[in-house]
């Protein structure tokens, strides 16, 4: 069967001055439909990174890219362009709504960007609306929002294109721990409805929501697994912050 | 695409920052409404100046005789009769056309502003009931050919004398003319607006008694001469507008035979004066409308310099809308459609203004003339449909550079911004 994402030794190299940083130094990984998978790993081991290429928001030093069975990773900037319109849904830690917009504006981005007509727009993103349960907002400018609503229009937003993955990156960041709750409970609830989820956090508790958890550290994959599995919250070379972080 | 949704947006940010808006736009403002209210006060300084040239005959051709030239002969008005007698199909008629400086007087009051023609009896068309310049006649008559023939000191005055010096009932009345007692023998009606020193404070009188007039003023007072010089000016009428080229021709074959130097004379249409009149305006109005226009190459700079700024206080929203899809061309066709909105709204505010100055021009000539003279700027519809165009094209031009700035940056980079 065909991956949906299909990385193969990927590295991201940075040169900065005499240094070289190896943000991601080799990484493999594949994701099939349906699947909701964490990513996860101390500040600097790599994640935005990994998020940006799978996201592809930038194309890797070197390596494979296939996502839905097509070579992403040397594909120009209209064309990746056109990859994130169709392919992925992207939800954001500052939820990156666009203040001047309303709610329904905001959610129709994704569709005008992909030439839908006026009317099939507004539908489409009502639909969305309504399945974060934001419909009756859709008048609102988002800063009369609370932050766990807007959080809810990114995702709606997010969904509005019909997308093949949603990528969410650090979602629950800027949210207090019970709105934050909420929001992970609808990102599993998306996946219990069939959509492919890649969370990106560097929380083992909200990282633990998922069914599968990648592990990066300084660039390289140390664990992909259930999250189930006990190792999987485990931090080998971080031990001042292995009770903190350990959620059983 | 989303042109309706850049449309609304830069119309929504002109809204919520006013004093930003209006410094953005201000050069494109100045710069649209200087280039209509020149155009306004062109237009109508041109409509005024031809309809005063309509007023005045457009057949008039004007012949100025400046010296002897090599001939040593000169043309005498008796010539000038015979020559629009010879030419029946150019030329209607001529009158002399005598010019005086004297000083006008009734019952101790004197008129120092007043002009004083010495014309022929040919000067006013029976037919037509007007004079060459487009006079007609109110009460009693014009000169006759007696009155000329026999240097009758008779004249006939402007509506402005009639009212002033005899209160409407100038008919049959006096008044001196350089010492000399003349007899009103015919008013005209009025054709300017009533006043000291306008149109209607004339005098016309025989032609011979204006040179007798000339004459004793330059030979000082009490010796009266009859010896004239010649007449110098002359005004001939053409059969009509589209003759008065033919007509010049054979004015000035008579005038080259006889002074066999073109430097002698000088031979003038008053179409010819019209289309002179007419170019002198347009290149004048051009340069103004040049020099008007630079200040919308100010304003475009203005927009660029906003635009700028805006780009890099939205650079998180570019990076949004390039991570949603956008490509570089939606981001740039996003920023160009908001710098055509401003300086579109710009141009509008633009005309509204110089269509409004135009119209205070009009009062504030209108009053400086003297009353209503017939002095209306009027802005043209192309004018305005041009400079909106230019606006919205210097907006357009100038928006480009920061617009290919949004259009360029990267996505990772622009959500990372704040
Ligand atoms: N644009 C960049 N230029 C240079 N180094 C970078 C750049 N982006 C990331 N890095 C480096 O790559 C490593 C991984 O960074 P990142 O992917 O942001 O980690 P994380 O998101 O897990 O904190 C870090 O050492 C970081 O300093
Ligand atoms: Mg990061």
């Amino acid at each position: 069967m065909e991956h949906l994402i299909e990385l193969k030794d990927i590295y991201k190299i940075y040169q900065m001055g005499e240094e070289t940083v190896h943000a991601l130094d080799g990484i493999s990984l594949t994701v099939d439909p349906g699947e909701f998978v964490a990513i996860v790993g101390q500040s600097g081991s790599g994640k935005s990174t990994a998020m940006n290429i799978i996201g592809c928001l930038d194309v890797p030093t070197s390596g494979t890219y296939r996502l839905a069975g097509v070579d992403v990773s040397t594909m120009d900037d209209d064309q990746q362009a056109e990859i994130r319109n169709k392919m992925l849904g992207f939800i954001f830690q500052q939820y990156n709504l666009i203040p001047k917009l309303s709610v329904l504006e905001n959610v129709e981005l994704p569709l005008l960007y992909a030439g839908v007509s006026a009317g099939e727009r507004r539908e489409r993103a009502l639909a969305a609306l309504e399945r974060v349960g934001l419909q009756d907002k859709r008048k609102n400018l988002p800063s009369q929002l609370s932050g766990g609503q807007q959080q809810r229009v990114s995702i709606a937003r997010a969904l509005a294109g019909s997308p093949s993955v949603i990528l969410a990156d650090e979602p629950t960041g800027a949210l207090d721990s019970r709105t934050g709750r909420e929001v992970l409970a609808f990102l599993q609830k998306l996946n219990a409805e069939g959509d492919t989820v890649v969370l990106i956090t560097h929380d083992n508790s909200i990282a633990v929501k998922a069914k599968r958890i990648v592990r990066l550290q300084d660039g390289k994959i140390i664990y992909d697994g259930d999250a189930k599995d006990p190792q999987a919250v485990v931090q080998p070379d971080l031990e001042e912050h292995r009770g903190e972080e350990a959620v059983p | 695409m989303n042109v309706t949704q850049s449309f609304r947006m830069a119309l929504n940010s002109l809204l919520t920052s006013k004093m930003r808006a209006l410094l953005t736009m201000l050069g494109i403002i100045i710069g649209v409404a200087a280039v209509i209210i020149i155009i306004s006060l062109g237009n109508g300084l041109q409509n005024y100046l031809n309809a005063q040239f309509e007023q005045m005959g457009v057949n008039i051709i004007q012949v100025q005789i400046m010296g002897r030239g090599t001939g040593n002969r000169t043309v005498e008005t008796e010539d000038m009769y015979q020559l629009a007698e010879k030419y029946p199909q150019y030329l209607s008629g001529v009158s002399p056309y005598v010019s005086v400086q004297a000083e006008v007087r009734s019952g101790g009051t004197s008129y120092d502003r007043t002009s004083i023609y010495g014309v022929s009896d040919i000067y006013y068309n029976r037919e037509r009931n007007q004079t060459m310049r487009g006079e007609a006649l109110s009460k009693g008559r014009f000169l006759s050919y007696i009155d000329v023939e026999r240097y009758q000191n008779v004249c006939v005055i402007g509506s402005y004398l009639d009212q002033a010096v005899f209160q409407g009932k100038g008919l049959d009345q006096t008044l001196t003319i350089g010492g000399i007692p003349y007899t009103v023998i015919g008013v005209l009606e009025q054709k300017a607006d009533c006043t000291e020193g306008s149109g209607d404070d004339v005098i016309f009188l025989p032609h011979g008694c204006a040179q007798r007039l000339n004459n004793r003023i330059s030979n000082g007072s009490g010796a009266i001469s009859i010896m004239g010089t010649s007449i110098t000016v002359y005004l001939f009428a053409s059969t009509g507008q589209d003759t008065s080229s033919a007509a010049k021709g054979v004015i000035e074959r008579l005038l080259d035979q006889t002074y066999q130097s073109s430097d002698s004379y000088f031979v003038v249409t008053a179409a010819e004066m019209m289309d002179t009149m007419n170019s002198m305006l347009e290149v004048l109005m051009t340069i103004l409308v040049v020099i008007a226009a630079i200040s919308l190459l100010v304003g475009g700079i203005g927009i660029m310099n906003i635009m700028l700024v805006s780009v890099t206080e939205r650079t998180r929203e570019i990076g949004i809308r390039k991570s949603l899809g956008a490509k570089g061309r939606d981001i740039r066709s996003q920023f160009i459609i908001e710098a055509g909105t401003t300086s579109a709204v710009g141009g509008v505010i633009g005309i509204v203004l110089g269509v409004m100055l135009a119209n205070a021009a009009t009062v504030i000539v209108g009053a400086v003339m003297g009353g209503s003279d017939g002095f209306t700027a009027t802005p043209s519809l192309g004018g305005i449909l041009v400079s909106f165009g230019v606006s919205v094209g210097v907006g357009v031009l100038f928006g480009y550079l920061p617009a290919n700035k949004a259009a360029k940056l990267n996505p990772i980079d622009a959500l990372r911004y704040d």
